[in-house]
């Protein structure tokens, strides 16, 4: 089944529960029919509340630049005693 | 022959790199030279696929082949017939070619591709090795997002948007991956070729579309952590047009995956 069809059944699934809840009128209607734009809000924030985190949690590794720095030069210095041309970088 | 290796256990396997280039007439020499230090006791070959460089790319790789034996380097220049609008562009357009060019003349059971401009480190090829031989997975891919793995060399608004394009890509393709273009992985070979004759996308977009469809095909996916030190970052720019891309890419993916 394409993703994007199993993303719309449960969508048509979630409104048919929607829809229900309105008719059944258990919570007042003026209640219900805000269920969607509390659903596409918290989904908003939730979100942005992972991007904040992510951004925060990003693994950076300042050492690896060093530690690739020295993997080059023992590079070119082998490459440069075995006769390859490496040139002038 | 695979299924022979497999039910031996610790059978002979033979790793194929493919490494597309353009312009990367130092860098391949140092990648080659690291590949060969981190691989010490593996069988391999590495597959240089030149997008016809006029930098000399391909005089070092005949050193190099000189130098290490022409089993173990293979290379080719394919011409490649499109309108060069950047050399940058023109790069990421023949990535999907690339591979399926470097596939034809692979001789191993798996494959790796990487790229040549020293982002993707060799060290980490003996933990890919290692894990696809620990839980016979069909997909080892690098994931740069994780402990143990990370970035080196992005500013915040490059942060920000690799954690916005992740989320994003998370919502809305349920991947299965932390990394989505990330091209650093390891494949069975079978798996590529499966896969990539199903991939239209191009530049990082045909990375994701990859994954995506292996995800969608069921097949095994294991992840190990990467360092990735971007040395271009500084000289390429992601502008609103590569972003534009980017969601063009994504509801593609949405809906043909």
């Amino acid at each position: 089944m394409k993703h994007v069809v199993k993303i719309l059944s449960l969508l048509v699934a979630v409104s048919a529960f929607w829809i229900v809840l309105l008719q059944a009128a258990i919570v007042p209607q003026s209640h219900t029919l805000l269920l969607p734009i509390y659903f596409v809000v918290s989904l908003g924030c939730y979100g942005l509340l992972m991007v904040g985190i992510g951004i925060m949690q990003f693994p950076t590794c300042p050492q690896e630049a060093d530690l690739l720095n020295h993997d080059i030069a023992e590079a070119k210095d082998f490459l440069s005693t075995n006769g390859i041309d490496i040139g002038t970088y | 022959m695979a299924d022979e290796n497999e039910t031996k256990g610790e059978g002979k396997h033979k790793y194929s790199i493919i490494v597309p280039t353009y312009n990367e007439r130092l860098n391949i020499a140092l990648i080659v030279y690291l590949i060969f230090k981190h691989l010490r006791d593996v069988d391999f070959e590495i597959i240089v696929v030149d997008d016809g460089s006029p930098d000399g790319t391909q005089e070092i790789v005949k050193q190099l082949q000189h130098l290490y034996g022409e089993d173990r380097i293979l290379s080719s220049v394919f011409v490649f017939v499109m309108m060069q609008l950047l050399r940058a562009r023109a790069k990421k357009l023949g990535l999907g070619t690339a591979y399926i060019h470097g596939l034809k003349h692979a001789t191993g059971d798996f494959v790796v591709i990487m790229d040549a401009d020293l982002s993707h480190h060799p060290k980490y090829l003996p933990s890919f090795i290692k894990k696809q031989l620990e839980t016979n997975a069909s997909i080892v891919t690098g994931t740069r997002y994780v402990k143990g793995g990370g970035v080196h060399g992005w500013n915040l608004m490059r942060k920000l948007t690799s954690r916005g394009a992740n989320v994003l890509a998370q919502t809305l393709l349920w991947p299965g991956v932390s990394d989505l273009t990330g091209s650093f992985r390891l494949y069975k070979k079978s798996v590529l070729e499966d896969v990539i004759s199903s991939c239209v996308s191009k530049g990082y977009v045909f990375q994701m579309e990859m994954i995506v469809r292996a995800t969608r095909k069921g097949y095994h996916i294991e992840e190990v952590p990467i360092t990735f030190v971007d040395r271009v970052f500084g000289t390429s720019k992601l502008g609103g047009s590569e972003i534009v891309e980017y969601l063009k890419g994504l509801i593609y993916l949405l809906l043909t995956t």
